[in-house]
């Protein structure tokens, strides 16, 4: 009874943290002059309206996905990898590396994508191994260490655009030269879908949610997030196991750089991580670090990044609409989580 | 200024803290504060200075009744309390520590300040460097530096708190004139410690406190045993000792010294062996937690060797002493032993070995039962350890200790647990003593404790440690001298 009682309050609260966002939403629109429902209408139309719109929503949401599920491993050893962007961007030039290098060869191109992916990993690993390196031996704290690899990452894509690797005949902010055809991941006739993307990005999620749920490893690493003295002193190894986690983290990082090499842009591109690692942070944030939410939440926000696009055409109103939903969305939640904290204290308090 | 307390009484929880307590202290007297940890000294002071408020009773200064709700109230009133860590602000400049607790400007007149600061540490003979950074500083320049500024917001009533532990003894001489002058001057001190010598030398008159109660007053001069007696007062034995038959050498440390900022400990040497109990007994602060962890591997010894079950582990990690049988249970549960948000059955799994890469959850579970009808906890398999109660948290600390061990290190196995838990528990240990061949070491700052299950006792004062000495011959009265620092010229 009691139980009960309290699953429903936490209901109530949920849904009370999407009106309040839907309701900042609506009062930005006002203040904005555009029609606040007309606005919604158009998010929903250009986002599932019709199978080619959802299947763009669905490769905006394989590297988002893949991102926010390496946020997973991370913020269960209690890590803010906010350097996740860079890995990102890591992963995308290894990837781009590789298949610059192999593309005039005999070899086989299925051979030579699943290299670029595999290095793409390796890239997106290195640098958050960086960021654990900094954190573990030199005491920078991984946020710090993050943002600052971030920029670093961004400079060298922009270096090597305009630079060793620039077109022929000038480098140009539109990237590198595409790739031929037969070296991307095979694409669903008439759509700019891969469903190569997606079996990868389910895989990724099974994978990790077995991990976290089901090995040493997995609770180890809970252990050294909630604790981290508490772990030490049980005996685990703990720097061992942040550093691993930053590992694992970097790796599906640098697959979701190399799906956007190899899935969706075909070269590499000034901003080739198109937001989706702080995307994933706030995904993560969202479902409050639960593997399984993370799939409907992912789809919801690449659903409203992809809606927001017919915005400017239809309503004149900025695509950055769905970013002002997502970011009110996830602090009405944090706020709710607040409030009702507060409220169930109150409520055992009278008790 | 005259202070009077009147009916102190402060609860925490079912503990009594501060049980009724009258006192009186006179203008220009240097007031002494006995007693054992927990006896309700920091209570009694705490209530004073403002950093909590009692449930009942009366505060007088110069003998107007006073609330005091925050220690900025307290320093309004005159009232400053001198703490045992400093409570200064390491990365500033002294001068810059001087001036943030004053209240008012927004630019304050440094140069002010500076002469104000210069003229008061004259008068007390100090030679602090205003522009000195803090973490420059000694210990007892730190407690200089909060003495003059304290001084200089107007403190008519001076509380110390173990002011005489981590300084030297040129600079407790000094300390002890700057009082004595304070005191001429017409200021209240207020000196609580636990070493007797430090009391002796150089109080007015001194109040001892047991359990939460004013148990006793006295003037110089000062009779010993008597204070010893008020404040541990009379030991009950439980019934009669078990002999035990000590196996071979499970910890053996050969010149061993360890040091932190505070203190320098030992040289130390000691053969702990087999089914033996060595209980750790000092005031909290005398060094026995350093030497605990310095014998887990958590922190390493300045000099000397120490050997494990045979095996020289000198310099190695903490891991390195968990694989060689040496395991550690921190007083802290919730800091250092448990983790919260993790159920016990999960406990159970990250304190044993890794068998495979997936874990057999039924298998967990089932050890979890086991380990929880073992061990007496009043909790599921899934209940989240910080739902537990600090006895039944305890208890799973006991029941997470890997097996089999040779040396089991801890700290207040059973503090703030009920009678019946402390004897539980104990039953458990000495359990494991004799069936698992386990020498215990553990630190308790219980006489009753101490004298009941050790075979033999190390006592700690400001880092000296004595010999080990048998706990059946040695009499309450002497262990107590030794915890309050007297009768050391012995050894």
């Amino acid at each position: 009874m009691q139980r009960n009682k309290i699953q429903w309050t936490n209901i109530a609260f949920q849904l009370g943290a999407v009106a309040l966002a839907l309701g900042f939403t609506t009062l930005v629109l006002l203040l904005a002059d555009a029609p606040p429902l007309e606005a919604y209408k158009n998010l929903i139309i250009g986002s599932f309206g019709s199978t080619k719109k959802f299947s763009d929503v669905l490769v905006a949401w394989a590297p988002l996905m893949l991102a926010t599920t390496g946020l997973l491993v991370t913020f269960t050893a209690g890590l803010w990898n906010i350097g996740i962007e860079g890995q990102i961007t890591l992963g995308a030039i290894f990837t781009t590396g590789v298949l610059r290098a192999l593309q005039d060869t005999s070899a086989a191109p299925t051979l030579i994508l699943i290299l670029a992916i595999l290095s793409g990993m390796i890239g997106g690993a290195l640098w958050a191994a960086l960021v654990g390196a900094l954190k573990t031996f030199g005491g920078v704290n991984e946020i710090f260490g993050g943002l600052g690899m971030n920029f670093v990452a961004t400079a060298l894509t922009l270096w090597l655009i305009f630079g060793p690797w620039k077109r022929p005949g000038i480098g140009s902010m539109s990237g590198t030269e595409p790739f031929p055809e037969a070296l991307w991941l095979p694409q669903i006739a008439g759509l700019r879908l891969s469903i190569w993307s997606v079996v990868i990005t389910i895989a990724a999620l099974i994978c990790i949610y077995i991990l976290l749920k089901g090995t040493y490893f997995g609770l180890r690493l809970k252990a050294v997030g909630r604790n981290m003295r508490s772990s030490f002193i049980l005996g685990i190894p703990t720097w061992q196991y942040m550093m691993a986690s930053f590992l694992l983290c970097g790796a599906l990082a640098g697959l979701a750089g190399a799906i956007q090499v190899t899935a969706v842009y075909h070269r590499l591109i000034p901003s080739i991580s198109s937001g989706y690692g702080f995307l994933g942070l706030l995904v993560a944030m969202l479902v409050n670090y639960q593997a399984l939410w993370t799939l409907p939440v992912a789809l919801f926000f690449a659903a409203l990044n992809i809606g927001s696009i017919q915005l400017p055409i239809v309503l004149k109103l900025d695509s950055s609409l769905s970013g002002v939903l997502q970011g009110a969305l996830v602090l009405s939640v944090i706020i709710m989580e607040g409030v009702r904290q507060r409220f169930l204290k109150a409520a055992r308090e009278r008790s | 200024m005259n202070v009077e307390l009147i009916g102190i009484c402060k609860t925490f929880g079912p503990v009594k803290a501060n049980d009724n307590i009258h006192l009186r202290i006179p203008s220009g007297t240097i007031q002494g504060i006995l007693g054992e940890n927990g006896a309700g000294k920091s209570t009694l002071m705490k209530v004073l200075s403002g950093f909590i408020q009692a449930d009942q009773g009366v505060i007088l200064l110069d003998g107007k009744e006073v609330r005091i709700h925050s220690p900025a109230d307290a320093i309004h009133y005159g009232v400053g309390m001198l703490h045992q860590d400093p409570l200064d602000f390491p990365p500033m400049k002294v001068i810059e520590n001087f001036i943030a607790g004053s209240p008012g400007k927004i630019v304050p007149n440094s140069k002010e300040v500076i002469a104000r600061f210069y003229e008061l540490q004259q008068q007390f003979d100090f030679a602090l460097d205003p522009q000195a950074h803090v973490d420059r500083l000694t210990v007892g320049e730190r407690q200089q530096l909060e003495i003059l500024r304290l001084l200089w917001l107007g403190a008519q009533v001076l509380i110390l708190d173990e002011p005489t532990t981590g300084i030297s003894s040129l600079q407790k001489i000094k300390l002890f004139e700057t009082l004595r002058k304070l005191a001429a001057q017409g200021k209240t001190i207020i000196f609580v410690s636990h070493k007797l010598e430090d009391v002796e030398q150089l109080c007015h008159r001194v109040a001892v406190l047991r359990r939460g109660q004013l148990v006793g007053e006295a003037t110089p001069p000062y009779q010993m045993d008597d204070l010893v007696q008020m404040m541990f007062g009379k030991v009950v034995s439980f019934g009669g000792r078990e002999s035990y038959k000590p196996g071979e050498i499970a910890l053996e440390l050969k010149g061993v010294s360890i040091e932190d900022y505070r203190m320098r400990i030992g040289p130390v040497n000691l053969q702990a062996r087999k089914r033996e109990v060595i209980g750790l007994a000092g005031m909290e602060g005398s060094g026995q937690l350093l030497f605990l962890r310095a014998c887990a591997g958590l922190i390493r010894p300045t000099a000397g060797r120490m050997v494990v079950n045979g095996k020289d582990l000198t310099g190695k990690s903490y891991h390195a002493f968990l694989k060689n049988g040496v395991v550690y249970m921190p007083a802290s549960r919730m800091e250092e032993g448990l983790v919260p948000g993790c159920s016990l059955m999960e406990h159970f799994v990250l304190a044993r070995d890794q068998a495979g890469f997936f874990v057999d959850w039924d298998g967990a579970k089932k050890t979890a039962r086991d380990q929880i009808a073992a061990y007496n906890i009043h909790g599921r398999p899934d209940s989240t350890v910080e739902s537990l109660s600090g006895g039944n948290q305890q208890r799973a600390l006991l029941a997470l200790m890997r097996t089999p061990a040779s040396l089991i290190l801890m700290e207040h196995p059973t503090r703030g647990l009920d009678i019946e838990s402390t004897l539980y528990i104990w039953s458990l240990l000495k359990g494991r003593c004799s069936d698992q061949d386990s020498a215990i070491l553990f630190i308790s700052s219980d006489l009753d404790e101490i004298l009941q299950y050790s075979d033999r006792i190390l006592v700690f004062f400001a880092g000296r440690v004595s010999p080990a000495l048998d706990a059946a011959s040695i009499s309450v009265d002497q262990l107590g001298q030794l915890i309050g620092g007297r009768g050391w010229d012995a050894f």
